[in-house]
């Protein structure tokens, strides 16, 4: 099903928006299939934090810190590729860098120009925190409450140090005014298509690969452990390497979904790793129904369109509706829209 | 909190024959738990405990709320370190050296309240339970093979549960998850099996069902079952140990401990 939308969308957009002239009413705009992109993005990052809250009950509070740290490493790659473009015309560093009379490029900007090196650091750096912090926290067997709050520090933590000047990130403004990507100019319709098809892309495998771990034995061990983790242990499995592969795993998603959505919205800065957003993320899933997949990938598109929606007419009273919608949903709908789906197909079969 | 002037008698184990005889005492048992204690907070939940099963004995503990034995499990089964004792089993394997999921290969254990994966069919649990290879990489490519599929019809008969093979564990009756619980743990194909409270809660025909299953059991498995319904301990034991305040109290068959003035008073007297 999820699938099926992917395709018509990868098969109608491109048409609707290059091919069809402007004039004419079945065109899209370049900014609706740019805030598609969005809406595709934040789609995997919610099956990336479904695969860990609904399948193995680990409710994370800082899945967006993945998100951001792939955004990160996308957007370095971004910044280099400006070279003496910027305003201050130095080939070598960033605007923000000669801005803070820096004079040499710091150690781990170093490789952010090759493309290669960025996809590597997209995989490497929140996979890589993800591995550490989960081989910390299940190793002590910290569990539900007390291992959310821990995700929230962690993003908050990587927050306050990413608006820090001296961090090298851009502080406050992040890193922004990217020109092009792999010599393709980042405003053209052809490369924004472009980008599109590659979040339609990765949505897909994203689903496809989770959908695998999920139905395989390994998905049953998890849910295992989700259900009865004491059972798990005492039936030979060692229920921590389990919930760390996974976690791990979810959060390499995370960081890929982080890496296509700065290039399309042409800016990250350390508001992306604001505990709100985090939050913000698990309402997508709670309302798209928890463990299921395509329910988090549409619970997100459907929460950031009523999102598009309510800021551009309402904006103050947006958090008011998220809120509502969320108690909403929990109360009335705890299996979220995807749940609301199962029980109208049951009814049609009745 | 406990009364410890009560009258304690001698040890057990110091009664025992392996204490008398052989200096790898050890090596004469299956499962071999000696001087163990464990304080929480200052309580004593384990006080001196010593027990030794024989390879494929059918062992019946019993004592009142508070007297250990769950704690005595959670030592068995790696999710207690004791603060003193020892604890092998078969002879060589300290226990005390590994973690749950490693003695989980050796000694099997049924939880008080049944747990089992209630969202998994009875099929999965039991394939869950069987895996023989619990790594996480070779779970996710894992398909389920012929001969792991009879083993598991097997024991689905032998648990009585062939007919519910496609329906959520969840949906079991209570005592259905006794027995699948069992099932589980003979998957898992472990020396011992620590049974928990087995019958709690089950109907007379569940019961009787349940002690024919136990006692067919033992002799390839050593069986210790833990347990309150005395009816139903009097009907499968042949030796049964009482524990009390954390240490074992007496040991011996059935009738022997029903007419122990010492029994009577733990069980009966204030």
């Amino acid at each position: 099903m999820l699938l099926a939308v992917l395709a018509l969308l990868a098969v109608t957009v491109p048409i609707a928006n290059l091919a069809i002239p402007e004039g004419s009413p079945l065109h899209m705009s370049t900014f609706m299939v740019t805030l598609l992109g969005k809406y595709l993005c934040y789609a995997l990052l919610a099956i990336a934090l479904d695969l860990v809250w609904g399948y193995v009950g680990i409710l994370s509070l800082g899945h967006g810190a993945f998100f951001a740290l792939g955004g990160y490493a996308m957007g370095m790659y971004l910044m280099r590729q400006i070279g003496a473009r910027g305003v201050y015309g130095n080939p070598e560093l960033p605007d923000f860098m000669v801005f803070l009379n820096w004079d040499a490029l710091p150690w781990y900007w170093y490789g952010f120009d090759q493309f290669w090196f960025a996809l590597l650091m997209i995989l490497l750096v929140p996979g890589l925190l993800a591995f550490v912090f989960g081989w910390l926290a299940f190793r002590s067997r910290v569990t539900g409450v007390y291992l959310s709050i821990i995700t929230q520090a962690l993003t908050y933590a990587l927050m306050l140090a990413f608006f820090r000047n001296e961090m090298g990130f851009g502080g406050n403004n992040g890193l922004t005014d990217f020109k092009d990507i792999l010599g393709f100019n980042l405003q053209s319709d052809g490369t924004r298509v472009t980008l599109f098809l590659c979040s339609v892309l990765a949505l897909a495998l994203g689903y496809l690969s989770c959908r695998y771990v999920v139905t395989s034995k390994l998905g049953r061990v998890v849910a295992a452990i989700r259900d009865a983790e004491d059972r798990v242990r005492f039936a030979g499995f060692r229920a921590e390497r389990f919930k760390l592969w996974v976690f791990t795993f979810s959060a390499l998603l995370a960081g890929i979904a982080g890496a296509l959505y700065v290039p399309q919205v042409g800016i990250i800065n350390p508001n992306e790793f604001q505990p709100l957003n985090s939050i913000e993320l698990v309402v997508w899933v709670a309302v798209g129904g928890r463990g299921t997949l395509y329910g988090a990938a549409l619970g997100a598109a459907v929460v950031n369109y009523a999102k598009s929606t309510f800021t551009a007419v309402l904006p103050e009273v947006w958090l008011f509706v998220l809120g509502a919608l969320f108690v909403l949903v929990t109360m009335a709908l705890p299996k979220g829209l995807a749940g609301l789906a199962a029980r109208f197909k049951r009814v049609q079969h009745a | 909190m406990l009364e410890t002037g009560s009258p304690v008698s001698e040890p057990a184990a110091d009664r025992h024959p392996s204490r008398l005889g052989s200096i790898d005492a050890p090596h004469n048992w299956i499962l071999y738990l000696d001087k163990i204690s464990v304080s929480f907070d200052g309580f004593r939940a384990l006080n001196n405990l010593n027990l030794y099963i024989e390879a494929g004995e059918l062992r019946c503990v019993i004592g009142p709320n508070g007297a250990g034995k769950t704690t005595m499990m959670d030592v068995i089964t790696g999710k207690t370190r004791p603060d003193e004792g020892t604890a092998f089993f078969n002879g060589d394997v300290d226990l005390l050296e590994h973690t749950e999921p490693e003695i989980a290969s050796w000694i099997g254990r049924k939880f008080q309240k049944p747990t089992v994966f209630v969202n998994h069919t009875v099929l999965e649990n039991l394939e869950l339970a069987g895996l023989p290879d619990k790594r996480v990489w070779p779970t996710l490519i894992k398909k389920t093979s012929w001969e792991e599929r009879a083993r598991i019809d097997d024991t689905l008969r032998t648990i009585g549960l062939i007919e519910h093979t496609g329906r959520p564990a969840g949906a079991l009756s209570h005592g259905q998850k006794q027995w699948l619980e069992i099932g589980m743990l003979l998957m898992q194909n472990p020396r011992v099996l620590l049974v928990d409270e087995p019958v709690a809660g089950m109907t007379k025909q569940e019961t009787e069902a349940t002690a024919e299953l136990l006692t067919s059991l033992a002799g390839e498995h050593s069986v210790v079952v833990v347990e309150h319904d005395m009816e139903f301990v009097r009907s499968i034991a042949r030796k049964v140990t009482v524990l009390h305040e954390g240490h074992v109290l007496a040991e011996g068959p059935m009738d022997t401990i029903q007419n122990d003035p010492r029994v009577i008073e733990v069980y009966l007297g204030e």
